[in-house]
């Protein structure tokens, strides 16, 4: 659905080029939500913007649905646009303007009929649960209801592509998770394809199918997310994984055991129904290995249940050695730290 | 207080000038609007980061605004008499006063106008590039009406100054009440003319004004 290809943007300041992205290639499937979490300056928004030309990029292509956007005159450019809906971090809804002429606005652009505007505008209020504030100003609103306006407007074309620039960074938690659910909601419903921009592990966990990891301009790492969170490769990547799982206290809790003499620690991982299962106890009894739990997190990656524990084994070298096989054998994923 | 006898006021006199006052303030105004307004948005989307950038036409354009705005209206006025001729035929009275007023009044308010629409939030405007909206529906659609309450109390403030530039067009034979607070109360001494015209240029100062800033809050959603 999206394409970048050799993508580079440099700004302009003061006569001097400071480069923003240096040479991004992307591919985003229809239907997917597909998230991109970076530091601050790393060039998130600026890759965000550039994939509906709000930023023309110095060189390279932005093909959206078989379109390169960068070939474009201003006119088609502006029809291409209608297919892609974007939302801000500070909703950037029209102060002068009601909850439903602000939804109603981009069908006006496109000069749609009223009767048609006011049909598409009902059920949008209805989608994203505003019926009772279609006459308030955006004043008047809690930033999550500005932010569901936002995405009312943003799907009021019927676009392909949905673009989020930091959409819950505003928000607070809860309010994160209900924009997010919508989200997650609408992409299910209408199969629009999602790219969400964001520095917030959690927010890239709770409803992404793939990430990437921009740092300095560049995609570091990119994967599935559950692939990418489990096994985080880059530094970038493993600082943001640790935001969401506590690693802090872990690695100073094998930095004590360790210290105390020559152990045996795993980092065992389990993946949706395994989650719930006794595997690992059962397999310890087994072999006989006696152990004792450090560190543990059952959580939720999207639809799929994961599990991480991190366990000493104190048998003997050979206990531990079968334990660690068995644990493999039954499609654990095992890691001796 | 000989002068609080008013004997000197001929009120059907202060009656004509009121309506010719008003008459020469209401098109004035009118015509400054219809050319400071289009004016002021060219300026805005010309200047540095928007959507016409264009340094060289926005240096131009500001610095012919900058010497209008500098050049004192009562000189403005009788620099202004050849052209005042050709575009109307005459200098003198309500029609003769309203091209000078106009001129005068209409790169002011222009800069009000760039001002206003200044203060509109980026990000709305990037959002409706963002739906697809060409230039000219950003201009109607998405500036104006977001600026609206700036642009009302632009146009207030507008018309508040020409009230001033109408009274001293009477310097030069423009009619209305200045006319005859020169005529009457400075070069015959009428002291109580005088004042009865300040008073309802007052008064009319006062009611411009608080009808503005009423409109002004009506439309501001902030
Ligand atoms: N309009 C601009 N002019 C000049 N430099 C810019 C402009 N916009 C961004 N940059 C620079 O480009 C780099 C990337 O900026 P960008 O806004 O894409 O970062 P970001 O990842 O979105 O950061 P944040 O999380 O803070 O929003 C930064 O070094 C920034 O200073
Ligand atoms: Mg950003």
């Amino acid at each position: 659905m999206i394409q970048l290809r050799e993508l580079h943007k440099s700004y302009l300041v003061q006569g001097n080029k400071i480069p923003a992205l240096l040479g991004i290639d992307l591919s985003i499937k229809k239907g997917e939500i597909y998230g991109i979490i970076g530091h601050s300056g790393a060039g998130k928004s600026t890759l965000i913007r550039c994939m509906n030309l709000l930023e023309r990029p110095t060189t390279g292509e932005v093909i959206i649905d078989g379109v390169d956007l960068t070939k474009l005159d201003d006119r088609r450019l502006q029809e291409q646009r209608r297919h892609v809906g974007m939302i801000f971090q500070h909703f950037n809804l029209l102060s002068s303007a009601t909850v439903g002429d602000n939804i109603a606005f981009p069908l006006k652009l496109a000069k749609r009929p009223k009767a048609e505007i006011k049909q598409k505008v009902d059920e949008l209020l209805k989608l994203v649960g505003l019926e009772d504030h279609r006459d308030k100003y955006p004043a008047q609103l809690s930033g999550g209801q500005k932010q569901r306006v936002g995405i009312a407007r943003a799907l009021a074309n019927d676009p392909k592509v949905l673009l989020c620039d930091e959409a819950t960074s505003a928000l607070d938690p809860q309010t994160t998770n209900s924009i997010l659910a919508l989200l997650l909601d609408i992409n299910r419903k209408l199969g629009l394809t999602i790219v969400l921009i964001t520095h917030e592990m959690q927010v890239i966990r709770s409803i992404c199918d793939r990430v990437g990891v921009i740092d300095g301009g560049v995609i570091v790492e990119e994967g599935d997310v559950l692939e990418v969170f489990l096994k985080p490769k880059h530094p970038t990547t493993q600082e943001f994984v640790e935001q969401v799982a506590d690693s802090h206290e872990l690695r100073e809790a094998v930095a004590h055991e360790k210290a105390s003499g020559n152990r045996t620690i795993a980092r065992v991982t389990f993946l949706g129904e395994q989650t719930y299962k006794p595997i690992l106890f059962q397999t310890m009894r087994e072999t006989g290995t006696v152990f004792s739990i450090l560190q543990g997190t059952i959580s939720r990656m999207k639809d799929t249940p994961y599990g991480q524990l991190v366990v000493e084994l104190e048998g003997n070298a050979e206990q531990n050695k079968q334990a660690i096989e068995k644990l493999r054998e039954r499609g654990l994923e095992v890691e001796v730290i | 207080m000989e002068w609080l006898e008013l004997k000197n006021v001929d009120w059907s006199e202060i009656g004509i000038g009121t309506v010719d006052t008003l008459s020469m303030l209401g098109f004035s105004t009118l015509f400054t609007i219809l050319i400071g307004l289009p004016l002021g948005v060219i300026l805005f989307l010309t200047s540095r980061g928007q959507l016409l950038a264009n340094r060289g036409f926005y240096l131009v354009a500001s610095f012919i605004v900058n010497v209008l705005r500098s050049v004192p209206f009562i000189i403005l006025m009788i620099l202004l008499i050849p052209v005042t001729k050709a575009i109307v035929g005459t200098s003198l009275g309500v029609l003769g006063s309203i091209p000078p007023l106009v001129i005068g009044a209409a790169p002011f308010f222009a800069r009000l106008v760039e001002t206003s629409l200044r203060e509109v939030d980026r990000g709305v405007t990037e959002a409706a590039q963002s739906m697809g909206a060409s230039n000219w529906q950003i201009v109607w659609n998405v500036l104006l009406p977001e600026a609206r309450s700036g642009l009302i109390a632009g146009i207030t403030i507008t018309t508040v100054a020409l009230v001033s530039y109408t009274a001293m067009s009477g310097v030069i034979g423009g009619g209305g009440l200045g006319d005859l607070a020169i005529r009457y109360g400075y070069q015959r001494f009428q002291t109580d003319v005088m004042i009865v015209t300040v008073v309802i240029l007052l008064v009319l100062v006062q009611i411009l004004q608080s009808l503005g800033d009423r409109l002004v809050l009506k439309y501001s959603r902030k």
